[in-house]
């Protein structure tokens, strides 16, 4: 009985899905396999430096010095537009700067405050526990000053895009003019006005405009030549640090516990096999 | 019940034996994972997976406990206290990809196991009880995951509450009030995160006592075996302890070496990006995934596209459940009297279809609902429902099975003294 019902109900899902692919493959023999985009057509992978990161692959460093420039180019470029809001100035000493001079830098930003007086809202000088300001006060004035697009908050873009690191990378590299065969096939693909073409991201127009375009726009501390792609791969390293600081220690606890476990597991292989020898196997 | 020539608890030292005498604790572990449970000797590595998904499930509710103590259930705060456990909660980080890959790595045991089951009918008389038992902690399983990954409050929590609680709407005329019920208002806010935060708290436990009635259901007839040939006598067996008490740490510890590669050297592998991107209920991602560990049933899903009789939605969230539920009947749809898929020539090469069927199926689950892979679906769905249901009944009638041996003595040492007794006194056998 429960066999005879299940074959009328598996043969009823089945007549039902093959109804569904019936109908879908004749739309697809008459009318082909979906439109083309300009997203599928002119979309770009991301990809790195050349050279990579320091902090790439299983035995990842952290190159304080490129950390230290990245820095540099966030405060002084992308922190009038986007915000860091998970990572607070002592973290800064992970970048290799002392106590005093984190300190020092934190004072150097304006951060809110309540006027202890009034109540009225206030601003003062940071202090190394608190958290990198916001630019804008809130979202809306946020999009009202970017073409309506509200610039995401930067501590975790790298772990919130695919092959972040690089993502940002490219996307920071990769402006460029719409290409007179976007133009002619996909005429809706052109960026409008505040838009501004870019292959590496999703729909290839956004409302950042290019931010790093000359060399030498911010002057490196350490006389570093800041090239456009050094600037870039700089602020990428220093993101993906501010979205992952564990990233270095994870990765090396991980072959110290990696080693211990196959030390372990060795050994539990030897008591696996020493138990078991006193057993009589086929005697052929 | 056990076989009679297990070993018999006898506590020598004092202690011992006065726990024996007013809570006889240590004896039930005797029994159960002891020298006083005797095993077919015969198990191979298949039969590892029992006991390592009674270690995740442990893994999951230390590391998710210690998570709960820093974590807060509040839309407002959810997402940040997540990332407060990993940048400033000592080891935080390290519990939390703990608990993340552990999700998953309790899910690619249990499917292993459950396809341990399939391949060796596990799930035939006298096992259907520990059988029916296990699919209901898949179930839980599920349940469990699902309302997890909504709790760090990302893109992928919202929209994949938003869009697997819109299921339920598909059900006629009650499917509108029972998903508002589900999720305490309209769209996944606050309440939904609170009440999945609570469940997802307390499911691990009732999982955890399922997990007892599945091993005390076990405890009857005993572990089956490779042959899938019942015990017969002593020598077919050895005590679970030190025998595969060894044998399953070694597998631990290979489990291990994976599962800490997936930690240490690839955390959010497994994850999706977009789910260190806040909540936002006004920006919808471009594509809506479950976590891996779903794709197949979401591939099921999204197959029916066709309005027959029923509104496709409806078919495709029957199809989903059906899916799952149709394992529960599997004891009276194989009436196969054979167990094992080693004797069954006709049988195993539908099971292997099915393996692919469902790593096809796994591949189009988390791929774009688009042409041509929602027709490779329904070509992948179709397959499914067929062997469950119109293959497995047929070929266990029509099959042939080639010869068992006599006992796993015969199969493990090439002969049985038993064997060769019975041999003389029948000799039709
Ligand atoms: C003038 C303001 C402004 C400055 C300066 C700026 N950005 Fe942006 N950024 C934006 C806006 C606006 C968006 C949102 C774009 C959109 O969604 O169309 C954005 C988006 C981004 C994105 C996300 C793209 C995506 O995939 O969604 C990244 C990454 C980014 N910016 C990095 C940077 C970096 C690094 C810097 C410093 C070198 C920087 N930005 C400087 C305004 C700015
Ligand atoms: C059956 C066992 C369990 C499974 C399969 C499971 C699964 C999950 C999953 C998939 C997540 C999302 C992970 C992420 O992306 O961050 C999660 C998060 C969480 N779980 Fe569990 N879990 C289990 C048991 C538990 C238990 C027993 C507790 C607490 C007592 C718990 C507490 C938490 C907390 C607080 C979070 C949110 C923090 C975070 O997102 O990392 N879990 N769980």
């Amino acid at each position: 009985m429960i066999r005879l019902v299940g074959i009328l109900v598996g043969i009823g899902f089945t007549f039902v899905v093959l109804l569904a692919f019936v109908t879908g493959a004749y739309t697809a023999a008459t009318e082909g396999l979906g439109e083309e985009t300009a997203e599928k057509a002119f979309h770009l992978e991301a990809h790195g430096p050349a050279g990579g990161f320091a902090h790439d692959g299983l035995t990842p460093e952290w190159d304080l010095a490129q950390l230290q420039r990245g820095y540099q180019v966030y405060k002084e470029v992308c922190s009038a537009c986007h915000s860091l809001e998970f990572v607070a100035f002592r973290n800064l000493e992970d970048l290799g700067y002392s106590e005093d001079e984190v300190k020092a830098e934190a004072a150097a930003w304006v951060v809110p405050d309540i006027n202890p007086d009034t109540g009225e809202n206030s601003t003062r000088p940071g202090t190394p526990t608190d958290y990198f300001p916001s630019p804008y006060a809130n979202d809306v004035a946020a999009a009202a000053a970017n073409n309506n697009a509200i610039p995401p908050d930067l501590s975790l873009i790298t772990k919130a895009r695919h092959h972040g690191p690089e993502y940002v990378y490219s996307l920071l590299t990769g402006y460029q003019e719409p290409s007179a065969e976007l133009a002619a096939r996909f005429p809706d693909s052109v960026p409008g006005p505040g838009l501004y073409h870019n292959p590496y991201f999703a729909n290839l127009n956004l409302a950042m405009a290019p931010p790093l375009t000359t060399d030498g726009q911010v002057t490196y501390a350490d006389g570093t030549e800041a090239t456009v792609s050094q600037m870039s791969q700089d602020v990428a390293a220093f993101l993906t640090w501010a979205a992952e600081p564990s990233l270095v220690d994870r990765v090396k606890l991980g072959w110290i516990v990696m080693g211990f476990l196959l030390f372990v597991t060795v050994l539990a292989w030897l008591a696996k096999k020493s138990v078991w020898s006193t057993l009589k196997t086929r005697k052929d | 019940m056990s076989f009679p020539w297990a070993k018999q608890y006898e506590p020598t030292n004092p202690v011992a034996k006065f726990f024996d005498e007013k809570l006889p604790l240590p004896r039930l572990v005797y029994n159960a994972v002891g020298a006083g449970y005797p095993v077919p000797r015969n198990l191979s590595y298949m039969w590892n997976f029992g006991v390592l998904a009674g270690f995740c499930l442990v893994l999951q509710i230390v590391t998710g406990v210690v998570l709960a103590m820093h974590y807060a259930a509040n839309d407002a705060v959810a997402f940040n206290s997540v990332e407060h456990i990993m940048r400033d909660v000592n080891w935080g980080w390290a519990m939390r990809y703990a608990h993340a890959n552990g999700a998953s790595a309790f899910f690619v045991v249990i499917y292993l196991h459950i396809f341990r089951g399939f391949f060796y009918s596990s799930y035939k008389a006298p096992r259907e009880m520990i059988w029916l038992i296990g699919v209901v902690i898949f179930l839980l399983m599920m349940a469990t995951a699902f309302m997890g990954y909504v709790l760090p409050w990302g893109q992928m929590s919202f929209w994949g509450a938003k869009v697997i609680t819109g299921l339920f709407g598909a059900i006629p005329l009650v499917g509108e009030s029972l998903q508002v019920w589900l999720l305490g208002g309209y769209a996944p806010d606050n309440a939904a995160l609170n009440r999945f935060f609570s469940l997802h708290f307390l499911l691990p436990f009732v999982i955890a006592g399922c997990v007892i009635l599945h091993i005390w259901a076990l405890h009857i007839p005993g572990s089956s075996n490779p042959t899938g040939v019942e015990v017969k006598s002593e020598s077919d067996t050895v005590p679970f302890h030190p025998y595969y008490t060894a044998k399953d740490g070694f597998g631990l510890g290979v489990f291990l070496l994976i599962y800490c590669a997936f930690v240490f050297f690839m955390p959010n592998a497994l994850g999706h990006p977009d789910n260190y991107i806040p909540a936002n209920p006004l920006s919808t991602p471009a594509h809506i995934v479950p976590e891996w560990y779903f794709w197949p049933f979401y591939a099921i899903l999204r197959a029916f596209t066709f309005d027959f009789i029923l509104p496709a939605k409806l078919w495709g969230v029957l199809a989903m459940f059906a899916a799952i539920l149709v394992w529960f009947f599997l004891p009276w749809l194989d009436k196969s009297p054979v167990r094992s898929g080693s004797y069954r020539p006709l049988f195993r090469i539908f099971f292997w279809v099915l393996v692919v069927d469902m790593l096809i199926l796994f591949w189009l689950g988390g791929a774009a609902a688009e042409e041509p892979y929602v027709m490779f679906s329904q070509l992948a769905t179709a397959y499914y429902f067929l062997h469950f249901l119109v293959i497995l009944p047929i070929i266990s009638s029509i099959e042939k099975p080639k010869p068992l041996p006599f006992s796993i003595t015969e199969a493990v040492l090439g002969s049985d003294e038993k064997s060769v007794l019975k041999n003389k006194s029948e000799p039709t056998a």
